[in-house]
C-alpha cells in the first residue's frame, strides 16, 4: 500500500525543498558552471586578463602524455582501492557475523579508522613507511628489501592504495555487516540442511543476497577513490615520484593551484565531472540489473 | 524413511533449562505433531533433531544412527520453515534443485525428480517463477517440494501453516496429511494450534515448559488427558475447571482438588441440585452450536456447549450446572490426573 500526502497549498512543497535546492545550486551547480566557463579561457602569465581559446585547453590536455598517463594511474588506483577495501571489509564482516552478538567490541574497534581524517591517515602511513625512520620500512630493510616510495613509483602507488583502502574498510565493513545480518537466518539454515558447506553457502546464497549492499558500496568506493583520497596522496607522495601517483583529481589541484594553469585545471575538472557521471550511470544501468533487491 | 528416537534429551542455555529429560520414540512412517504454547521448547526440540541447535545432554538417533555430533547435512533430514526460507534469488526450479546439485546428481536425474515432485504438488506451471511472484500457499508448497525432492529419512515441519490465512490453512492441512500418507514418510510437525495437532497427528506430543505432558493419539489425549495443562490446552473451547474446595461434590477420589468437565458434557439443571450454580453471562452463537458463557458467584467462569436446536436460558438468569459422573475428570493439586474407578471411559 502506498500512502501519499496531498498538499493543499501549491507553494508549500517548493518551500520545503528550497533549502536542499539552494545548497545544491550554491555548492554544486555554481562552481561546476564556473569550471565549465573557465575551461574555455586561458589566463595570461600574470593572471591579469583572460583570453577566450575555445577548446584549446582540452586539445592540449589530450595530447599531454602526463595527463593521459594520469588516466591509467587513476584507473589502476581506484580499482585497487575499491577491490582491496571491499574484499577485506567483506571478509572481516563475514567473520564478525559468524561470531554473532559478541562481536560488538570488535566491531567498534574496526570502525575507528573511519574517524581518522584522510590527511592524518596519510601521515600515519607515511611515517610507518618512511625510508629513514619508518618502522615498517626498516623492517623490510632487515629482510633485504629496499623501501623508498620517494624514488620507486610502484612502491609509492602501493602505499597510497593501502592507506586509502585502509581508511575505507571500516565504512564498508559496517555496511557489509548490516547486510549480512539482514539476511534471514532461516535461509542459511535451510542451505545448511540442503547440504551446502560454509563456502558454498556464501557464494550461492549470501553473496547474491548481499548484492544490493555490494552495489551501493561499489558506487561509493569508486567515488571515494576518485575524489576523497586527495588528502592521503597529498600527504604521502604529493603525486610523485614522476607523477606516478597523480590521479586525475590530484592533477586538477597540482596543475591549477601549484602550476597556476587555471584554464587546464578547469578543463580537467570538466573531464572528471563527465567521467564520474558516466561511470555512475554505467554502474546503475548495467550492474543494477543483476542485483537482487 | 526411518525411525527417530530421543533419549533423555536435554537443552539448556547456561542455567536456563529449555528442554528437560525428554524421551520419545517415533515409528517409521508416523506423523507426530508436537504441540504446545509458545516458548514451551517445541521448536527448539525440532531444531535439535535437525542439527541447528546443539544437544546439551542425551542422545538423538535417526535411522539407527546417533546424530548428536553430525552436521545438519549429514543427518538425512529435510525441514520446512515457518517463513518457508525459500532462496529469493532463485527460481522455484533452482530452489528445488539446490540440494540435488550439491548431492552431485546429474542434470537428467535432477530434472526428473523435480518434475515428479512438481506434479505431486501441482507446481508445474510455477517452476520458472521466483518466490516473490508466488502467493503464500504456493510458497508453502514450494517449501514442501524442496523437502520432498531430497527424499530424506525424516521430514521436519516447523509451524509451516502459521503464515497462511484460515481457509488455506485447512486446505493445506489436508494436503500435508494426504502427502505424508502417499510418501509413507516419517514426519515431525511442530505447531501451537491444537486443532492442527488434532487433525494431523497419528500421535501427538503435548509439551509445556520443556516437559512432555502427554503422548498419545489425538482422541486418547482428548478423552484421557493426563494433566490439567493437557486438559485445558487440547479442546476448544477449553475444559471447565471447578475447585473442589468451593464445591461440594461427591463422590470424589482422595487427594483430588480439581474437577474438569468439557463444555459439551456440561448440562443445565435446576438451581442448587447440580455441581454448582452460575449466572448466564453471554452467548457465542456459531450456527451449528451455541457456546454459553457462565459465571459463578465466586467468580469462576464456565463454558457450556449447546446444539443450536436447544434454546438456552435467558441472559442473567441463574442456573444449576451438572455433568454425568463418567465425564468428570479429577486432578490432584499438582495437576496430575487421578485415575479412579469412575474415570470416564473413551466412548
Amino acid at each position: 500500500m502506498e500512502k501519499r500526502v496531498f498538499f493543499r497549498n501549491k507553494w508549500l512543497p517548493y518551500l520545503l525543498v528550497a533549502p536542499q535546492i539552494a545548497v545544491t545550486l550554491v555548492f554544486f551547480f555554481w562552481p561546476a558552471g564556473e569550471a565549465v566557463y573557465q575551461s574555455v579561457f586561458m589566463p595570461d602569465p600574470f593572471g591579469l586578463k583572460t583570453r577566450y581559446v575555445g577548446l584549446a585547453n582540452f586539445q592540449f590536455l589530450f595530447t599531454d602524455p602526463y595527463y593521459r598517463n594520469s588516466f591509467a594511474t587513476t584507473a589502476l588506483f581506484s580499482s585497487l582501492v575499491t577491490t582491496i577495501s571491499m574484499s577485506v571489509a567483506l571478509w572481516l564482516a563475514v567473520l564478525a557475523d559468524r561470531v554473532g552478538k559478541k562481536a560488538g567490541r570488535y566491531t567498534t574497534l574496526l570502525i575507528w579508522p573511519y574517524a581518522v581524517a584522510p590527511a592524518i591517515a596519510g601521515v600515519l602511513w607515511m611515517f610507518l613507511f618512511m625510508p629513514s625512520i619508518g618502522v615498517l620500512a626498516r623492517a623490510l630493510g632487515h629482510f633485504g628489501y629496499t623501501w623508498n616510495h620517494a624514488l620507486n613509483g610502484g612502491q609509492a602507488m602501493f602505499l597510497v592504495v593501502i592507506a586509502s583502502a585502509w581508511k575505507q574498510i571500516s565504512y564498508n565493513f559496517l555496511f557489509f555487516l548490516a547486510g549480512l545480518q539482514s539476511i534471514p537466518r532461516s535461509l542459511i539454515e535451510a542451505a545448511a540442511i540442503d547440504g551446502a558447506s560454509f563456502t558454498r553457502r556464501f557464494w550461492t546464497i549470501v553473496f547474491p543476497l548481499l548484492s544490493p549492499t555490494t552495489f551501493f558500496l561499489l558506487v561509493v568506493n569508486v567515488v571515494y577513490a576518485f575524489f576523497e583520497t586527495f588528502g592521503v596522496i597529498h600527504t604521502i607522495t604529493g603525486g610523485g615520484p614522476q607523477q606516478s601517483t597523480s590521479i586525475l583529481v590530484y592533477k586538477v589541484f597540482s596543475d591549477g593551484f601549484v602550476s597556476q594553469d587555471l584554464g587546464s585545471s578547469a578543463a580537467q575538472s570538466v573531464v572528471l565531472l563527465l567521467l564520474v557521471s558516466g561511470l555512475t550511470i554505467i554502474q546503475f544501468r548495467f550492474i543494477e540489473r543483476r542485483v537482487q533487491y | 524413511m526411518a525411525r527417530v528416537s530421543l533419549t533423555a534429551v536435554k537443552k539448556s542455555y547456561g542455567k536456563t533449562v529449555v528442554i528437560d529429560d525428554l524421551t520419545l520414540a517415533i515409528e517409521d512412517g508416523e506423523l507426530i505433531v508436537i504441540v504446545g504454547p509458545s516458548g514451551c521448547g517445541k521448536s527448539t526440540l525440532l531444531r535439535m533433531i535437525a542439527g541447528l541447535e546443539t544437544i546439551t545432554a542425551g542422545t538423538v538417533v535417526i535411522a539407527d544412527r546417533v546424530v548428536n555430533n553430525l552436521e545438519p547435512r549429514e543427518r538425512d533430514i529435510a525441514m520446512v520453515f515457518q517463513n518457508y526460507a525459500l532462496y529469493p534469488h532463485m527460481t522455484v526450479f533452482a530452489n528445488m534443485a539446490y540440494s540435488l546439485k550439491i548431492a552431485g546428481l546429474d542434470k537428467g536425474e535432477i530434472a526428473k525428480r523435480i518434475e515428479t515432485t512438481a506434479r505431486l504438488l501441482e507446481l508445474e506451471s510455477f517452476l520458472k517463477r521466483k518466490p516473490r511472484q508466488l502467493s503464500g500457499g504456493q510458497r508453502q508448497r514450494v517449501a514442501m517440494g524442496r523437502a520432498i525432492v531430497r527424499n530424506p529419512a525424516v521430514f521436519l515441519f516447523d509451524e509451516p501453516l502459521s503464515n497462511l490465512d484460515a481457509r488455506l490453512r485447512v486446505q493445506m492441512r489436508m494436503e500435508i496429511k494426504t502427502l505424508q500418507r502417499k510418501l509413507g514418510a516419517t514426519l515431525l510437525y511442530v505447531t501451537h494450534d491444537q486443532v492442527e495437532a488434532m487433525t494431523l497427528a497419528d500421535r501427538m506430543v503435548v509439551m509445556n515448559n520443556g516437559i512432555v505432558e502427554q503422548v498419545g493419539t489425538p482422541l486418547e489425549v482428548y478423552h484421557n488427558p493426563a494433566t490439567t495443562f493437557v486438559a485445558g490446552f487440547i479442546g476448544s473451547p477449553p475444559m471447565n475447571f471447578l475447585d473442589l474446595n468451593n464445591h461440594n461434590i461427591v463422590p470424589v477420589p482422595v487427594k483430588a482438588s480439581l474437577v474438569g468437565i468439557r463444555p459439551e458434557h456440561l448440562r443445565f439443571c435446576p438451581l442448587g441440585t447440580g455441581l454448582c450454580d452460575a449466572e448466564v453471562a453471554f452467548f457465542e452463537e456459531l450456527g451449528a452450536e451455541t457456546l454459553v458463557h457462565l459465571r459463578s458467584q465466586n467468580g469462576e467462569k464456565y463454558i457450556l456447549r449447546l446444539e443450536s436446536a436447544t434454546t438456552p436460558p435467558a441472559l442473567a438468569t441463574s442456573v444449576g450446572l451438572t455433568a454425568a459422573d463418567k465425564y468428570r475428570f479429577f486432578f490432584d493439586n499438582n495437576g496430575k490426573r487421578l485415575k479412579s474407578e469412575d474415570a470416564p471411559p473413551s466412548p
